[in-house]
Parts: C-alpha cells; sequence; structure tokens
C-alpha cells in the first residue's frame, strides 16, 4: 500500500511538471493576450525536433538553451508577422489562424523529419537509476525533469511578480491602453510574452521528446490536456497551472493504481445496483478505465462550479 | 450563325467523349495492366502505415514487371485513400469496382476489412460480369474467416486466434514462463487478445497463470507508470500485449526505465515505428511474433531474398521489409492468375483456394474451408548484434522458436457460399 502510494505520487507528480512545463506557457499567452494557442504543442513538438536535430552536433546540454530560444524566435515571428496581422478582426480568427498553424506545423515536421519516431535518447550524464525503490528504478532523468519544472516555475514568479518586466507584462494583461498610454509598446510585450510563453513549451518539449516520443503526432497527443490545466488553473495564473498540473497527474496516477469502482462505494453503505440493470456498467466500471476521463470530467466540473478556474482572477 | 455551329461542335465533344467512355468501358484488352486497388490511410494521423504498405506492394509490383509480368501483362497497384473509414473504403471498392479493377488489397482495421468484406460481396451478387476480390494482408480478426468469411476475401497475414495458438505453443514448452499479465487497447483488436489468451491459457497451459489484465484506451496514454508498476505488483514473468505504434512503444520504454524485469510477447514490436522509439531499451526483453523477420533470410540462407531485401531498403531508405505476407499475395496471385488464364475474378479465387505455395519460410497454404493463410511463425526477440536492424535503430530480431504450420493453425466456423 506505502508502495503504491508512494510510486503514484512520485509518478504523478513527474508527469504533472511535464504537464506544467507544456501549460505555464499557453495560461501566460492566453490570460494575457487572450489569444486561445492551439498551436501551443505544435512549439513543444518543434522544441522536441530541434533539440534531438541540434543534440546531433552540440550534444544534449547545448541543446537544452539554444532549441527554446530557436523555437521563441520562430513564435516571436509568428506573432508578428501572422497573429498581429489577424488580430484586428477579432479572437475568433486569432483561434482559425493557430488552429490552421497546427497542423501547418505537423505536416512540415513530417516533411522535414518524415514519420517514424526520432531515435531522441536521454544524455548519458544521467542515464542511471538514482535510487531503488520498493525494487523500482527511478531513473535520474526523472528527477532532472523535475528540477528543470521547478526552475522554471520559480524563475517565472520572481520575473512576473518582482521585475519591472513582469509589472508591465501584468499591466498589459489587464489595461492595455492605459499601458500604452503610458508610453509602452504594447504590441511588442506582446510579441515577447508569446515569443517567451512558446519558448516555454519548446523547454517542455526537449526533456518531454525524451521521456516520451518523439514523433509527428506528439503535439495532438498533448494538445487537448494541457487546455484542461490552463482552464482548471484559471487562465493566466502560473501558480493555478502548478496546482492543476500536479493534481490532473497525481489524479490520473492514483485512479489508475488502485482498482476501485462505485460499487466500492456502495458496499460501504450496504447498496448494490444489480448486475444486469441499465447502470450497471457505470456502476461496476473498474477505476482504470475511467481515469484517462478524469481530467475532462473535472474541467466540465470545473467550468460548471468555479469558472474562473483554481486561481483565475477573471470571471471571462 | 453561330448558334447551330455550338450546337454541331457539342455534339462533337459528346460523340468523342462517349467514344472515349466506350473504349474504357469495354473489357480488358490483353495488353492492359492488371490493376490492383491498394485502399488504406494515405494521409492523417496513420499515413505512415498505409504509406509503408503501398511501398511494398509498388516493390513487389515492379519486380513482377521486370520478370516479365503476368501472362505477358504488367502490373499497376493503384493507390486509393480511404482515411480508415469504413465508410469511405466501401465507396473506393464500388470505384475500384466501376473503373475494372479486379483486385482490392487492404489491412489496417478490421472494422474497415469488415466494411470491404460486404461490399465485395454485394458487387459479385449484384455485378456478376463485374466481380472483385479482397486480397487481405493485415487485419486479423478472427471473425473475418469464422461468422463473416466471404469466398471472396482471401487473408495472408495469421489471425489472432492462430498467432496466440502459436504462442501458446511455444509457452507450454518453456518453463521460465510461469506468470502472464495482459495489457491490451481498449477496442476489439485488445479484447479479442485478452479473451483468447486466457480461454488457451485455461485450455492447455497448466504451467501458466494469468495474474492480471489490463485494458487501456487506444493512443490516449501518454505516462505508462501506473500500469507498470500493476505489472510489478502482480509478480508477472512476462506480459503479452497486442498493442501498436506509441502504445507499444511508450509501455516497453517506462518499464525499461523502472527497471522492471518482464518479457514482452507482441504482434507489432517490428515496425509501424515501434523499433526505432524502443532502441536499445527493448533487447533481450521485446518479442514478436510473425511469418517472417529479416534475420530469417540470415538463418536459413535465403540469399535470393536477402537480395529482395536489400534493394527494397535502397529504394525506401527511410523504412524496411517487412510484409513478407505482401510477397506471398504477389506471387500468388500472380500463381493464380496465371493457372486461371485471365484475372477472371471467379477463375482467381478458385485456382488461390486451397493453393499451396512455395514461400520462402516453407510450404504455404491457402485453405479452403475459410481462406485463411496457414504458415509457419516466427517468435522473435530484440537483439543488437543482429545482421539486420529495423528502422535504423541498430536493432533487430533474433529468432527464439519457429512454430511449424501444424502448431500455427486454428479450427474454423466457416461456413460459406461458393458460386
Amino acid at each position: 500500500m506505502l508502495e503504491t502510494i508512494t510510486f503514484s505520487l512520485l509518478n504523478g507528480l513527474l508527469y504533472g511538471m511535464l504537464l506544467f512545463m507544456l501549460s505555464s506557457g499557453l495560461t501566460l499567452i492566453f490570460g494575457m493576450m487572450g489569444v486561445l494557442n492551439f498551436a501551443h504543442a505544435s512549439f513543444y513538438m518543434l522544441g522536441a525536433y530541434f533539440a534531438y536535430t541540434m543534440g546531433l552536433y552540440t550534444g544534449f546540454w547545448v541543446a537544452l538553451f539554444l532549441a527554446p530560444i530557436a523555437v521563441g524566435l520562430i513564435g516571436a515571428a509568428v506573432e508578428r508577422f501572422g497573429l498581429r496581422q489577424v488580430h484586428q478582426y477579432g479572437h475568433v480568427p486569432e483561434l482559425l489562424f493557430t488552429f490552421g498553424l497546427a497542423y501547418v506545423v505537423e505536416e512540415l515536421v513530417r516533411l522535414f523529419w518524415g514519420n517514424t519516431p526520432m531515435n531522441y535518447r536521454v544524455p548519458e550524464a544521467l542515464d542511471f537509476p538514482l535510487f531503488s525503490l520498493f525494487g523500482t528504478n527511478y531513473p535520474a532523468f526523472r528527477v532532472f525533469v523535475l528540477v528543470v519544472a521547478v526552475s522554471m516555475f520559480v524563475g517565472l514568479y520572481l520575473l512576473l511578480k518582482r521585475t519591472r518586466a513582469g509589472l508591465i507584462i501584468q499591466a498589459s494583461l489587464s489595461r492595455p491602453d492605459m499601458v500604452s498610454a503610458l508610453g509602452h509598446n504594447v504590441p511588442q510585450v506582446f510579441m515577447w510574452v508569446f515569443a517567451f510563453g512558446t519558448g516555454l513549451a519548446a523547454l517542455g518539449g526537449v526533456v518531454g521528446g525524451i521521456q516520451l516520443v518523439t514523433e509527428p503526432g506528439m503535439a495532438f497527443m498533448m494538445g487537448p490536456i494541457v487546455f484542461v490545466v490552463v482552464v482548471v488553473g484559471g487562465l493566466g495564473s502560473i501558480q493555478g497551472a502548478l496546482i492543476a498540473s500536479i493534481l490532473i497527474g497525481v489524479l490520473q496516477t492514483f485512479a489508475l493504481s488502485v482498482d476501485w469502482s462505485l460499487a466500492n462505494l456502495g458496499m460501504v453503505f450496504g447498496y448494490a445496483v444489480p448486475p444486469e440493470s441499465f447502470f450497471a456498467t457505470i456502476w461496476y466500471m473498474d477505476s482504470t478505465r475511467i481515469a484517462p476521463m478524469l481530467p475532462y470530467l473535472l474541467l466540465v466540473l470545473m467550468l460548471i462550479f468555479r469558472p474562473r478556474g483554481l486561481m483565475g482572477k477573471r470571471e471571462s | 450563325m453561330t448558334k447551330p455551329r455550338r450546337t454541331a461542335g457539342l455534339f462533337a465533344g459528346l460523340a468523342t467523349a462517349s467514344a472515349i467512355a466506350l473504349a474504357s468501358l469495354s473489357t480488358a484488352q490483353a495488353d492492359d495492366p492488371i490493376r490492383i486497388g491498394f485502399i488504406d490511410p494515405l494521409s492523417g494521423p496513420f499515413a505512415n502505415v498505409g504509406d509503408a504498405g503501398l511501398k511494398h506492394f509498388r516493390f513487389a509490383a515492379d519486380r513482377i514487371n521486370e520478370e516479365g509480368g503476368i501472362n505477358g501483362r504488367q502490373v499497376e497497384i493503384v493507390p486509393m485513400d480511404n482515411n480508415q473509414s469504413a465508410s469511405e473504403s466501401a465507396q473506393l471498392v464500388q470505384r475500384a469496382a466501376d473503373r475494372g479493377i479486379d483486385f482490392v488489397a487492404q489491412g489496417n482495421g478490421s472494422d474497415v476489412a469488415g466494411a470491404i468484406i460486404e461490399t465485395v460481396n454485394r458487387n459479385n451478387r449484384r455485378n456478376p460480369d463485374n466481380k472483385l476480390l479482397y486480397l487481405n494482408y493485415a487485419a486479423v480478426d478472427p471473425s473475418l474467416t469464422n461468422e463473416r468469411c466471404s469466398y471472396w476475401h482471401f487473408r495472408f497475414d495469421a489471425d489472432t486466434t492462430i498467432k496466440l495458438e502459436a504462442l501458446s505453443n511455444y509457452m507450454m514448452e518453456r518453463d521460465d514462463i510461469e506468470k502472464v499479465y495482459l495489457i491490451n487497447q481498449d477496442y476489439s483488436h485488445g479484447h479479442e487478445i485478452e479473451r483468447r489468451f486466457q480461454d488457451l491459457a485455461a485450455e492447455k497451459m497448466p504451467n501458466v497463470e494469468i495474474v492480471g489484465t489490463q485494458l487501456h484506451p487506444i493512443g490516449q496514454v501518454r505516462d505508462f507508470s501506473p500500469y507498470v508498476s500493476r505489472i510489478r505488483q502482480s509478480g508477472a514473468d512476462s506480459v503479452v500485449t497486442g498493442n501498436w505504434g506509441n502504445d507499444l512503444s511508450l509501455l516497453a520504454r517506462e518499464a525499461e526505465d523502472a527497471g522492471l524485469d518482464v518479457n514482452f510477447y507482441t504482434y507489432y514490436a517490428g515496425g509501424l515505428g515501434v523499433p526505432a522509439a524502443i532502441g536499445r531499451a527493448g533487447v533481450d526483453r521485446v518479442a514478436q511474433i510473425t511469418e517472417w523477420h529479416a534475420n530469417v533470410n540470415v538463418d536459413e540462407g535465403h540469399d535470393e531474398y536477402r537480395e529482395w531485401v536489400d534493394a527494397f531498403k535502397e529504394r525506401y531508405p527511410d523504412i524496411d521489409w517487412y510484409f513478407h505476407r505482401v510477397y506471398n499475395l504477389m506471387y500468388m496471385l500472380k500463381a493464380a492468375v496465371e493457372e486461371a488464364g485471365s484475372t477472371d475474378a471467379e477463375g482467381v479465387a478458385a485456382a488461390l483456394s486451397g493453393m499451396e505455395f512455395e514461400s520462402h519460410t516453407g510450404t504455404i497454404t491457402m485453405r479452403a474451408d475459410d481462406h485463411q493463410m496457414l504458415q509457419p511463425m516466427y517468435i522473435s526477440i530484440m537483439d543488437d548484434e543482429v545482421e539486420y536492424d529495423s528502422e535504423n535503430s541498430g536493432v533487430g530480431f533474433r529468432t527464439l522458436s519457429r512454430i511449424e504450420v501444424e502448431d500455427a493453425t486454428s479450427a474454423t466456423t466457416c461456413e460459406m457460399d461458393r458460386p
């Protein structure tokens, strides 16, 4: 039992941290610019592919820094020459633009790197089991992922709350006209926020591409769950994104680790649905089969009962 | 003045068009190519799978053409993109019939295969002059050669029952396999494996205990660590899975990371991006059951076939010759057309039904009862010191056991309507 709990916590935490790396950039962009960036996971994919390709020449450690910067620059260009042009027509064209962009990026990746997964591996310096618990190894690379994610959170938090740049960003979020009147170039702020956000997604891709599989379908695999994190956490809230990521990671892992169904609950109250009744399928359904659905259930419940999310400031 | 002239032009155009249409409608000429409609996903998320199949068919067709074709006629593969949809496939079959194509080939998805069987049956009933044959190279649902079997359908891959039968015959002999865990994708293919393997274990493997079964959603799980913890807690020494693509790659990599000491017995470890994604993590750990793998050519000294495999790799460096059954399919079709003397579906079907064919791996038979191919099977495991690797991963397969035809067969309940 202790074993199950420890591992569910560890694994859930790791998965949650991967989700956080992806969603922190999205929540920034979404919260600040109001742009629902459907192509966000595509930048995550680009991060993985860039890091793999650069890593062949420079090694993993250089690629860890270069790939997010390169992707961030692409993000800046996308904002400057794409999003900004459609911005004047409102949010729906922006949404459609990013939606199309996601498909374009995927096809480009297929074109340049092919359909088969990349042989993107854990760097040698981190390729060893760090410790062994109850007979299961815990790889050093996972701890590295945790470290990267935590430093990302701390860095982001300090940047937004303790620096002048963060002040302007936060002000542009709620009162763009006022910030503009004070002499700041708001469109430029937006451009750099977008670049920064996509760079963060790319950083997630650099480590996520190793932990999961680097292949052209990876963006579409991650896309939906990232939106759940952002909505549950609250738009624009970094802390909210962190809490929501870990919550979803741990929730999903626990549901998979324990055998549980509504029938167990019923037994406490001495009630059972007859096996041949219409609701028996749901009543006896194993939690492991429901687990992958849980984040979406959480999303629906959150939208009904607390539309602004866990830490969101606005109702919209 | 202009009006009548325009009408005359219109008439002339119509006449020409109908003449062309008539010419193309007329029955196949002796020098027309023999066309095979290849129906599989060629765009969308499964494009790589369909594309690999198409390359296999094209390569085999080119070889046959270089050797002089079939009865002096060239073979042409006509790609038809079905988007992995059953209803679109049914329309494509209809279109193939309208275009006078005699054969359709398909492999991915048993739901698609079922729809094609029904459409072909209907077409052959309604258009007796324009019959079609369906050559199935990879859809493994047992019902296709049992409850839903058809005289016009030929399956060249071993179905799930046969694969599990062969696997259980191997497991019976091994005394280091005691506790088996079943993890599968939550759809018909996975359910079928779970059910059949449990039946087989109860029937003939007293030494094997099934310590756990698990279904997971297909293509949605990113984090397999909880599943791996469950496998470890169950104390299993072997895992049987029909997973393919990422569902298999992620599972095997997670097991390696966690230091889980089990062997994986899989259907699809040898292709569809899995070797590239698993790489060395699968060495001596991930096994597959197939009708052939590249290193069989080395072990059994099939030099001619090695040349074939090498030439394929040279033409398509990204993938490997994986579907040995496409070779069997194309050359058996050639033999059948030559025997029938024409591409008339009824004659070719009669020749194919019950046909024995000398393939590289031995004599293989298209069982007349249900049109299911019976062939030797190989259980092979990932190895990084073999001559042929898969998908440039540095890891290939080494044969653990060759299961002879007698041990790789299953009963059928098929009662087909024969013309």
